[in-house]
């Protein structure tokens, strides 16, 4: 082997202007959490399954023919066929169209508590961690308090005040529901305050309003997000679970909830009554959850499997 | 630690006291006169006017309603006239903790057994299985569940007894419905302690030790994963609770889940108010000795909450 030196090699070529160029575009962090997301199978199927649902839910109501309430005492109980997609239920009312005019009403109802819950808890939580202080110690109380009360039980009694419907279904649930949000973004924003970027930005002068929306937000958004996702199935549960027990929503309207109540009367003769709508909720609620976890992975990947 | 204690136990007096106040003034503030149910004679309402004390002030209410809570004193059921709501609990309370004591062991046992394996075999086909079984428990409602089992084992293949609560095999298919979402909550925080505890150092020393599989699973893993599956035993008694309501219902069960049920459709509000202070101070309790116990188990609970 000959002694290696500098004239056996030739330079092919080299560009000093791009060099130091970066190849590929930056990915911003959500960007990032996409393409990560993109490879979950299942957190996919989740989402297609809440996005179809969703389109029916806006849809299909309008284009199956029939009305919520159309009653047809000749077609009672009547099994799936070509005339009603899902059967009928006791009082002849299509339960395709029952069903997805009830998808309205719970899906919406979970998510709108769900991002109440999280914008309430989230600012009352962010508040706590970030200034600390007195109001800090006088939330945590009252928090400490509340979560050794179980949230089902004052629900269920602040139901029976506001009385039934889709608004009170709401606030009821947003009365407790805000808890477990505040604790965690209380704590993520306590544990972020300390760190070097806020310093920086502090040392800077930066006030702590621009702080706030532009270094501590975006760090919490991720696991904010998650949390919503993980929080819709729950919610969308209360629902039906506060409806079936007759407070929620009450029928003429109609929920996942109430179909499921009025079904089970007739679960030994007519069973495709509560398995039908039963199904759709199970379904939801299991797409909803592969999401979450997908969500939680593929915004923070330390976490990928260890739950 | 006797201090932990009493902190724990103050802690738990003011939620309760808490707790019944915001039941009363809630039950208070609900719209209408309570006792104009149409079963009510006037000379009973009348009684129960007297006995709420609805001719004096709020405050005079609040305290005498305290009172008489303080004396184990829940009142009088609205719609079933002639009887307390002691009487009521007394006479459902056995079904409801029967069913529930039977729903908790089967879901813990069956959880903590499944989250073992699961760890124990990451990434292989069973813990693909048990995955799915919890992730399904966490979203069939225990309704549907109830329905659903209710539907194949007892009318469709006649297997087990569909309603009632006489006997042994009427308790496993509400047990059951009961158990399944507790159990998958139970077999995923074990599973994900377990996988946690597993990098830790004293598993390495064990492992580089000699020590065998099987020993550093039973004496290491489990032993250290188990206490964050202990932390959730408050919220599992507080849904396995819950979780009656509908079961009760469905399976016709006469115990207090039921009867809750009723008297919210039925706006029994004095059953309602006394079950819920019932309830509440139940689970508090329950809260109350897992922390402590929690706090006898791990030495560093007690340490931290200095």
């Amino acid at each position: 082997m000959a002694e290696l030196n500098r004239d056996m090699f030739v330079i092919r070529g080299k560009d000093t202007a791009r060099m130091e160029s970066i190849s590929r575009p930056s990915l911003s962090f959500w960007s990032d959490a996409w393409r990560r997301l993109r490879k979950n199978k299942s957190a996919i199927i989740g989402m297609l399954i809440v996005v179809i649902y969703a389109i029916l839910a806006i849809f299909a109501p309008m284009v199956s023919g029939y009305t919520q309430s159309q009653m047809d005492a000749q077609a009672r109980n009547e099994f799936i066929s070509a005339a009603h997609w899902l059967g009928t239920d006791s009082m002849g009312r299509d339960m395709w169209t029952r069903i997805w005019m009830g998808a309205r009403v719970s899906l919406s109802i979970g998510l709108i508590s769900a991002v109440l819950n999280a914008c309430v808890g989230a600012v009352i939580g962010g508040l706590c961690g970030y200034y600390g202080g007195k109001l800090d110690m006088i939330v945590m109380r009252i928090v400490d308090l509340l979560y050794g009360i179980p949230s089902l039980i004052i629900t269920i009694l602040v139901m029976m005040v506001l009385g039934k419907g889709v608004a009170p279904l709401i606030v009821a649930m947003c009365v407790v529901g805000w808890i477990g949000t505040c604790r965690f973004v209380r704590g993520e924003v306590y544990r972020l305050k300390e760190q070097e970027f806020v310093m920086a930005a502090k040392v800077m002068g930066i006030p702590d309003f621009v702080i706030i929306i532009r270094h501590i937000i975006p760090n919490i958004m991720g696991m904010l997000v998650t949390n919503l996702c993980m929080a819709i199935p729950g919610a969308i549960f209360q629902e039906a679970f506060l409806s079936y027990i007759g407070l929620g929503i009450t029928p003429p309207d109609c929920s996942w909830g109430v179909i499921c109540k009025e079904g089970i009367q007739f679960l030994r003769y007519y069973p495709h009554e509560i398995l039908v709508p039963g199904f759709f909720i199970c379904t939801t609620m299991l797409a909803l959850n592969l999401l979450g976890n997908g969500l939680r992975d593929a915004v923070d990947p330390k976490l990928r499997g260890t739950d | 630690m006797l201090k932990y204690i009493l902190k724990r136990v103050v802690a738990a007096i003011l939620t309760i006291l808490v707790l019944i106040t915001v039941v009363f003034f809630l039950v208070r503030l609900m719209p209408g006169e309570p006792f104009t149910s149409a079963k009510l004679t006037p000379e009973v309402a009348e009684n129960m006017r007297a006995y709420y004390g609805f001719d004096k002030p709020l405050i005079v209410q609040y305290i005498q309603y305290m009172g008489n809570l303080l004396q184990g004193d829940f009142g009088y059921s609205m719609k079933y006239t002639n009887r307390t709501v002691n009487d009521i609990i007394g006479e459902t309370f056995p079904f409801s903790a029967d069913l529930g004591i039977r729903a908790l062991v089967l879901a813990v046992s069956i959880g903590l057994v499944l989250g073992i394996i699961s760890a124990r075999n990451r990434g292989k086909k069973i813990d693909f299985f048990c995955v799915i079984v919890a992730v399904l428990g966490t979203s069939i409602p225990d309704f549907i569940m109830g329905a659903v089992l209710q539907y194949f084992f007892g009318i469709e293949w006649g297997l087990l007894p569909v309603a009632r609560y006489d006997g042994i095999e009427y308790t496993i298919l509400p047990a059951c419905a009961l158990a399944f979402g507790t159990l998958a909550s139970v077999s995923r925080i074990m599973r994900a302690s377990m996988l946690e505890v597993t990098s830790q150092d004293y598993i390495k020393t064990a492992r580089s030790k000699g020590v065998s599989d099987l020993r550093i699973t039973v004496k290491h893993q489990i032993r250290n994963a188990i206490m964050p599956v202990m932390t959730i035993m408050g919220p599992t008694v507080a849904s396995v609770l819950t979780g009656t309501f509908v079961i009760e219902s469905i399976f016709a069960i006469p115990g207090m889940g039921k009867y809750y049920v009723e008297s919210v459709s039925n706006n029994d509000y004095s059953m309602v108010l006394g079950m819920t202070v019932f309830y509440g101070i139940f689970l508090v309790l329950c809260n109350l000795i897992v922390d402590i116990l929690y706090g006898v188990a791990d030495p560093r609970v007690r340490i931290g909450e200095r």
